[in-house]
């Protein structure tokens, strides 16, 4: 390193509220980040997840109390709220999926140029929102 | 150099990058071409899917093993995951002790209620 080198600038503690919400995050960074928030809450809401399994496949009483979770509610929980959680878990899944497979091209096919990083990102959101949606739709009896 | 052996050895990073990478992509691989076989025999039946049919998928005893595997794999493949989240997040090993503890204990028991599903059917 010469004297005539511009020092660099260092960039020390970054504050989560004052300088990460500056940053403009690429496509394929909001899927990244999105890829490990999904897995985090499927993580978080595994219990429920067995909880689903288990109520709708043990017995013909328990599936009907599975349905009427959706419905009815459960406990204090109220139908709507269920649906809500659940469709959280949908998009959790749907996007995980999509992003991970994404991954799985990625190393198969060593494309890992930054044009398909961008696309393939774009098509990841597209499709898994889109999926969520139209899911959601069915779930809260829009069709 | 840095102090990194004796009592201020760091525990992280001790030679399971190759094998917990490909363990994600192999449990990964597994899971979704189950979700593909599961999903299709859902598509593919006739009429709403009701309890029979749905339970049905789990009755065969080969069924329930290689759901049991997937499980497993489920089970590795979140342990790796949380806990990359944690070393990249959580500094202060005494903490993330009791944070893989307790990821640990989530995924064992999460499991064990599964199988219990599985083969109680």
């Amino acid at each position: 390193m010469t004297e005539l080198t511009r020092k660099r600038p260092e960039f020390r503690n970054i504050n989560a509220f004052k300088d990460l919400t500056t940053y403009r995050l690429p496509p394929a960074g909001w899927v990244s980040i999105l890829h490990r928030v999904s897995g985090a809450l499927m993580f978080l809401l595994l219990p429920l997840i067995v909880w689903m399994f288990d109520t709708s496949v043990s017995s013909e009483l328990s599936f009907e109390r599975f349905t009427a979770a959706f419905a009815a509610g459960l406990g204090f929980v109220p139908g709507w709220f269920f649906k809500l959680v659940v469709l959280a878990v949908i998009w959790a899944y749907l996007h995980h999926l999509i992003a991970g497979l994404r991954h799985l091209f990625m190393d198969a096919r060593h494309a890992v140029t930054k044009e398909f990083g961008k696309s393939s990102a774009i098509v990841t959101l597209v499709l898994s929102i889109g999926l969520t949606v139209v899911l959601g739709a069915k779930l809260f009896g829009l069709y | 150099m840095s102090v990194n052996f004796g009592s201020k050895r760091v525990v992280t990073g001790a030679h399971y990058g190759l094998r917990d990478w490909l363990a994600q992509r192999v449990t990964a691989a597994l899971m979704a071409l189950f979700t593909l076989v599961v999903l299709l025999q859902l598509l593919f039946s006739s009429g709403p899917v009701g309890y029979d049919l749905w339970a049905g998928i789990f009755a065969a005893q080969w069924m329930k093993a290689l759901t049991f595997v997937v499980f497993v794999a489920l089970a590795w493949h979140v342990w790796v995951g949380m806990r990359d989240i944690w070393m990249d997040y959580v500094k202060p090993a005494g903490i993330r002790v009791v944070l893989h503890v307790f990821t640990i204990v989530w995924l064992v028991g999460c499991l064990g209620w599964a199988v219990q599903v599985l083969w109680r059917l």
